[in-house]
């Protein structure tokens, strides 16, 4: 069922990959986040960060994300289409869900409608916003939501809006920060299937954090497993069964045929 | 030579529409709107109905950003601003109000900026520090502070039309500016991560927006009256917010609730004679518990 893959870890896949990052260090106000971190995101492809609380997973996206300086190389470099500047892959972001009020007077249109477009939504909104957010919402399966209020979604449906809006326009790379937390079981297999279908569909990269080991060896490619540095990388079954993951995480060795956690 | 001409100019203008403003309200069925008279409660009419859509306006950002405390803060500054104009020997000290509080708005930002400290503490800081500078400065060689009373309570009556056609002029502007930049601050508002990796220069925006209200209260503070205009950035989109279901909702509640109760509150203000800062505070919190009742 998984796609081939364009490019190997190996060294020649300098023409099929993504997002390349070599040396990647940060420290702010004197104290270590990152360090040495290296890896190769290719197109297509699908790679879970994983690694304790305060394991710099956040930083890491904010330096992809260009918003936050960083000592190494971040470079990309496209399969598809022309060649575009180093500097500027399109980056599609899904934060953590947002907490919004169950009285925020944003409807998922307003919203959709802000981040995609320089109509001011606190005029009402013309039919051809309408009709592109309603179609953007169609990819994740969400157009009945066009008129809900933000602060009434559940996790799931929340994070469905803000897939919809970090693919308009698709992007290169899409990054997802812990998109499983707050999500029900049913969330999670709905989202994890749709990240499945955007590869294919737009052969985009594809970076996320989690938490949820369980549903890595199903969905993920790849998964990096970051502790300051790059501690283990390869496939599910490589890394979930590696003595680092289970050091890492305080787990008791014996278990290693275990898989999920 | 050239402000001089660009001076008269505007009054020649604003003498103009007053004229035509005068026509309008002399249609008016009330005692005080017959012709030739009573001209300080038709320029204040006026006055409000320029003053209280851009608070209405202003509103719904400031409760959706949740930045009631800093414009509170900011109004508190700007009595600073005046005292320092004072001291200078100006003799319109609203200017160096101004130009305090925007000093005082971006400063703050930055400041916050760059802490780790909550944004309310950083209120809180840079809130007392202007006040006990301004009371420094006004009561210094053992002056009475009585002079500053009148900023306390304002006077919506004694305003200009001078003044109106500027307030007109920021009411503009203030709408451009909206249309600009309300998507930004709104994003901004949600999650500065997410607004960002959109392309929005999330500092900028909202180092903008408050000195945008740095201007606005300092200028209108001598009308409205300083220990309620904070009310006036708070309790039109608080209302709204109860009933609003999405932001056109939001903006267009707000916007008339503040009408209205700036409306009923003049009216309120010259018939019974109450401040009328105070009486369109009190309507607007009618209007904040009429909302709240029918709450979505």
């Amino acid at each position: 069922m998984r796609k081939i893959k364009h490019g190997k870890l190996a060294a020649g896949c300098a023409d099929s990959c993504c997002l390349k990052l070599e040396g990647l260090s940060v420290q702010l106000q004197g104290e270590r986040i990152l360090q040495d971190v290296s890896f190769h995101l290719h197109c297509g492809e699908i790679a879970a960060l994983i690694g304790p609380n305060g394991a710099g997973k956040s930083s890491l996206f904010r330096c992809i994300l260009g918003q936050m300086p960083y000592q190494g190389k971040i470079t990309f470099s496209p399969a598809r289409g022309p060649a575009i500047p180093l500097s500027a892959p399109l980056t599609g972001y899904v934060p953590q869900a947002p907490s919004f009020d169950r009285g925020d007077p944003v409807s998922v249109l307003d919203f959709f409608t802000a981040a995609t477009s320089r109509w001011p939504v606190f005029l009402p909104i013309p039919g051809k916003y309408r009709e592109r957010a309603e179609r953007c919402l169609e990819r994740v399966h969400g157009a009945d939501l066009l008129d809900r209020p933000m602060g009434g979604l559940s996790g799931g449906q929340l994070q469905r809006v803000l897939l919809a809006m970090a693919l308009e326009p698709i992007p290169h790379i899409l990054i997802l920060d812990e998109p499983l937390s707050g999500v029900d079981i049913e969330g999670e297999h709905q989202l994890l299937e749709m990240l499945d279908e955007l590869r294919t569909q737009y052969d985009l990269s594809i970076l996320f954090s989690t938490h949820d080991f369980a549903t890595l060896g199903q969905f993920a490619d790849k998964v990096i497993l970051l502790n300051q540095g790059v501690v283990k990388i390869g496939t599910p079954d490589q890394v979930l069964a590696a003595p680092e993951f289970y050091e890492t995480f305080h787990l008791r060795l014996g278990h290693e045929k275990g898989g999920g956690v | 030579m050239r402000p001089f001409i660009c001076a008269w100019g505007m009054k020649r203008g604003a003498a103009f529409n007053m004229e035509f403003w005068y026509f309008l309200i002399d249609l008016l069925p009330f005692q005080w709107a017959q012709p030739g008279q009573m001209f300080f409660m038709k320029n204040a009419l006026l006055a409000v109905l320029v003053i209280t859509p851009l608070f209405g306006l202003l509103s719904t950002m400031v409760v959706h950003s949740r930045m009631s405390f800093f414009s509170d803060a900011l109004g508190h500054s700007a009595f600073t601003g005046m005292a320092i104009g004072a001291l200078c020997g100006l003799s319109d000290p609203s200017w160096s109000a101004v130009i305090f509080a925007v000093i005082f708005a971006v400063l703050f930002n930055l400041v916050r900026r760059n802490t780790s400290l909550a944004s309310d503490t950083v209120i809180g800081v840079f809130s007392s520090t202007a006040v006990a500078m301004g009371i420094f400065i006004s009561t210094m060689g053992g002056r009475s502070f009585t002079r500053f009373n009148s900023l306390l309570i304002g006077d919506i009556l004694s305003v200009e039309p001078a003044k109106i056609g500027l307030l007109a002029l920021i009411l503009l502007g203030t709408v451009v500016f909206w249309a600009l930049s309300f998507n930004p601050l709104m994003l901004s508002a949600i999650h500065p991560a997410l607004a960002d990796s959109r392309g929005i220069r999330v500092f900028w925006q909202e180092t903008l927006f408050s000195v945008v209200i740095a201007v606005m209260v300092t200028l209108s503070m001598t009308w409205v009256g300083l220990l309620v205009i904070n009310s006036l950035l708070v309790l039109p989109a608080a209302a709204a917010r109860n009933v609003a279901k999405n932001m056109a909702q939001y903006h267009l509640f707000s916007v008339l609730g503040a009408m209205l109760a700036g409306v009923a509150g003049l009216m309120t203000s010259y018939y019974l004679g109450p401040s009328a800062g105070a009486s369109i505070t009190l309507y607007l919190a009618l209007f904040f518990l009429g909302t709240f009742f029918f709450k979505k």
